[in-house]
């Protein structure tokens, strides 16, 4: 028995009625990315001031003060507290009560005025680094601007090339950072990855517990026929939600779009086709839908973790980026950070293209060779 | 099929992990006949079936299906053959019309819109067609079954319990059409649990605990049951059937009506049984014994001795 595009297409139909049939299931599949951009956007894009901040000030001198009035000014510290130790500040810390402690040392006018470069010490509860990043950086400029008002007459000197003063900032709980504009994107891939492998996940395991397999199968089909006649209708719903999420992206977080999003939409179709046949693996492999539900979240696991999304991929230990470099999630975020903020073309999408094509070749591949066509 | 045999196997046998499900069946059906398929519950019919139309890999046996090995020829045997399961088994949320027109599509046949809309005229159900499967009742769920599996003109049906859970009137119906449908030539394999539709069969095949015990024309497999039946009437019926069961040779004490149905495979042994009570006020009759004694004979403790059936080889009877 030959393959029959006929066939093909009268599963295509099927599925595409019964999908459109399914409206629960349809509206979740547009509702949760936008829901998901939402709540990560804005807890990312969120730019917190007036963090409560507490002081140890051992200095009575007036550079110690300006500085204070200086930070105090920039909006992002609120000081609330003024404490007399270093374990002191610490515990507010861990308990949360403030967000940063900065200490300023005995004698800070002094060697402020001998120009000996005095250190003031900053410590961040850095857990939610995206909480601290942007007072962090404020904190910097504060303190030079602040400064360098005194650096006048006889100090005119200090105001050379080196700061007058060190600043050092310890981030405590999480030294990692993650900014706004590289983590929108990472969640498109994210968000395709989870919806297109949960959905054609339950594609064969609901025909077998619902007993139309046994029906389909007293067909004549082709395994093939089967599995691309379940991904096609799919196709149109990732593309929907892709849609959706640059949409919002745009409209809502100003995600920057350098590059073209023709090649955007055209390269994601591979990846969407990826996941998609990765899903219908799961559903050939597993006999109920709930293990194909699990199997889902098993391979979601890795995808979240290493494909860069969570973490730097570079900051990876190599046994961990191994892994990351298996799966299509991890290429997909290279291509589209690539194409919306590095404004990359086809020549430089390429090299990660063809690894997501290589892996839907395979996952059909495999889906076809584990369909069962009998019942035992 | 050179010999007018639409069915012709061998052998058949099918394993499930130490439990032999089908073991070792012979089954002749010929073209145009009504094959009624009978057995208690877990006897091993479904499986039977499967095994037919290349749903389940048979352990063993050997074969034609409509001329098509049973072994090798799935493929080609699948497009001749209606199969319509036990449980319904199309798309509750399709609807009639793109159930039947799904079914027409993955069969490849020419003409489907018409073909499609002749067949929901002939369920009587014109103008229902966008109605969702999963929203029709038992009975017209088997009705469009019934179409569905039919939609590409197959030569054999089978069908497995096809009237399960249906009402009389329209299982009635079903049965007519399935008697018309064999005059034009149609072969039917029928799992059934009822007696009534057995009778209704050109020939019967029994099948118990995965052997088939018995197969022929009603009147042959009653006559190979070798079973005697008394009908006996009087008083107290009730305490005498109680009295009787316990006597050697009394398989079988059952009412039916006013009389009661006395059954043994030892003739003998039977009327040394019933000896005691010829008497007035009892009123005894030999009588010849039913499908359903014999459907329960073989259920009772028979199980697992093999009646060898005369086969039917080219048209006999
Ligand atoms: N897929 C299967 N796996 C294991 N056992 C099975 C399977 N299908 C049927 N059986 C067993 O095989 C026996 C025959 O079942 P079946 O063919 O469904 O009987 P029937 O249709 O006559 O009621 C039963 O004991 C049943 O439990
Ligand atoms: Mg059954």
């Amino acid at each position: 028995m030959k393959f029959s595009p006929s066939r093909l297409w009268a599963i295509v139909v099927k599925e595409f009625v019964q999908m459109r049939r399914d409206r629960l299931t349809l509206g979740m599949m547009a509702g949760i990315p936008v829901l998901q951009l939402l709540l990560f956007g804005y807890a990312i894009n969120a730019n917190p001031k007036h963090l409560p901040t507490a002081v140890l000030m051992a200095d009575n001198g007036p550079q110690g003060r300006t500085l204070l009035y200086a930070l105090e000014n920039s909006s992002y510290f609120d000081f609330v507290r003024r404490v007399k130790t270093e374990p002191e500040g610490r515990r507010l810390l861990a308990r949360g009560d403030v967000q940063f402690v900065v200490n300023i040392p005995e004698n800070f006018t002094r060697d402020f005025l001998r120009g000996d470069r005095p250190a003031i010490l900053v410590e961040a509860d850095a857990t939610d680094p995206v909480a601290t990043v942007n007072a962090l950086a404020a904190l910097n400029a504060a303190v030079n601007g602040a400064l360098k008002n005194d650096l006048k007459g006889p100090l005119a000197f200090l105001s050379g090339t080196a700061p007058p003063v060190e600043l050092q900032i310890h981030a405590l709980y999480n030294p990692e950072d993650i900014t706004a504009y590289n983590i929108v994107p990472g969640l498109m891939g994210t968000i395709l990855t989870m919806t297109m492998i949960a959905i054609t996940g339950l594609a064969i395991t609901r025909e077998r517990e619902s007993g139309t397999m046994e029906n389909l199968l007293s067909m004549p089909t082709r395994p093939l026929e089967v599995m691309i006649g379940k991904i096609v209708p799919y196709i149109l719903v990732g593309y929907m939600q892709m849609a959706l999420i640059l949409l919002t992206a745009r409209l809502l977080f100003r995600v920057p779009m350098a590059g073209s999003i023709a090649l955007l939409m055209a390269v994601t179709f591979v990846f969407i086709v990826a996941n998609l046949a990765m899903g219908i693996t799961f559903s050939t492999l597993a006999t109920t839908q709930r293990q194909a539900m699990q199997m889902s979240m098993f391979f979601f696991l890795p995808n979240i973790l290493l494909s860069g999304f969570m973490f730097p991929f570079r900051g990876m230990p190599v046994w961990a980026q191994d892994i990351g470099e298996f799966l299509p999630l991890t290429h997909f975020l290279r291509i589209i950070r690539g194409i919306l903020l590095k404004g990359n073309g086809f020549t430089d999408v390429v090299r990660e293209l063809w690894q997501i094509a290589l892996f839907a070749i395979v996952a059909i591949a495999l889906s076809v060779k584990s369909f069962r066509r009998t019942l035992d | 099929m050179p010999d007018g045999l639409a069915i012709d196997v061998h052998g058949m046998t099918k394993r499930f992990d130490g439990l032999t499900a089908v073991n070792r069946v012979d089954l002749q059906v010929r073209t145009g006949d009504i094959c009624g398929f009978l057995g208690p519950n877990g006897s091993g019919k479904t499986t039977f079936i499967r095994m037919l139309c290349g749903l389940l890999r048979p352990d063993g046996g050997s074969g034609t299906c409509l001329g098509h090995d049973v072994m090798t020829g799935s493929e080609a045997i699948k497009g001749l053959v209606g199969y319509m399961t036990q449980r319904f088994s199309f798309w509750d949320d399709l609807t009639i019309h793109e159930n039947l027109d799904f079914v027409a599509r993955m069969y490849s046949i020419g003409n489907r819109r018409r073909v499609v809309r002749e067949s929901i005229e002939r369920l009587g159900l014109e103008g229902q067609g966008n109605k969702l499967a999963g929203e029709l009742s038992g009975g017209w769920k088997q009705r469009l079954a019934l179409a569905a599996c039919m939609i590409h003109d197959p030569k054999l049906l089978l069908l497995d319990e096809p009237t399960a859970g249906v009402d009389p009137k329209a299982r009635r119906e079903f049965w007519e059409e399935i008697h018309r449908l064999a005059e034009q030539g149609l072969t039917f394999l029928i799992a059934t649990h009822y007696m009534d539709e057995a009778e209704r069969c050109h020939r019967l095949a029994f099948i118990l605990n995965g052997k088939l015990l018995s197969q022929g024309t009603v009147a042959e497999v009653i006559e190979q049951a070798h079973l005697t039946t008394w009908s006996v009437s009087g008083p107290d019926l009730t305490g005498l059937a109680g009295k009787l069961r316990v006597r050697p040779g009394v398989e079988q004490a059952v009412a039916f009506g006013n009389t009661l149905h006395i059954s043994g495979d030892d003739a003998d042994a039977l009327l040394g049984a019933i000896a005691p009570f010829r008497a007035a006020p009892y009123e005894w009759r030999g009588i010849d014994s039913s499908l359903e004694d014999v459907f329960i004979h073989f259920m009772g403790g028979r199980a697992g001795r093999q009646m060898e059936g005369p086969r039917m080889d080219g048209p006999s009877s």
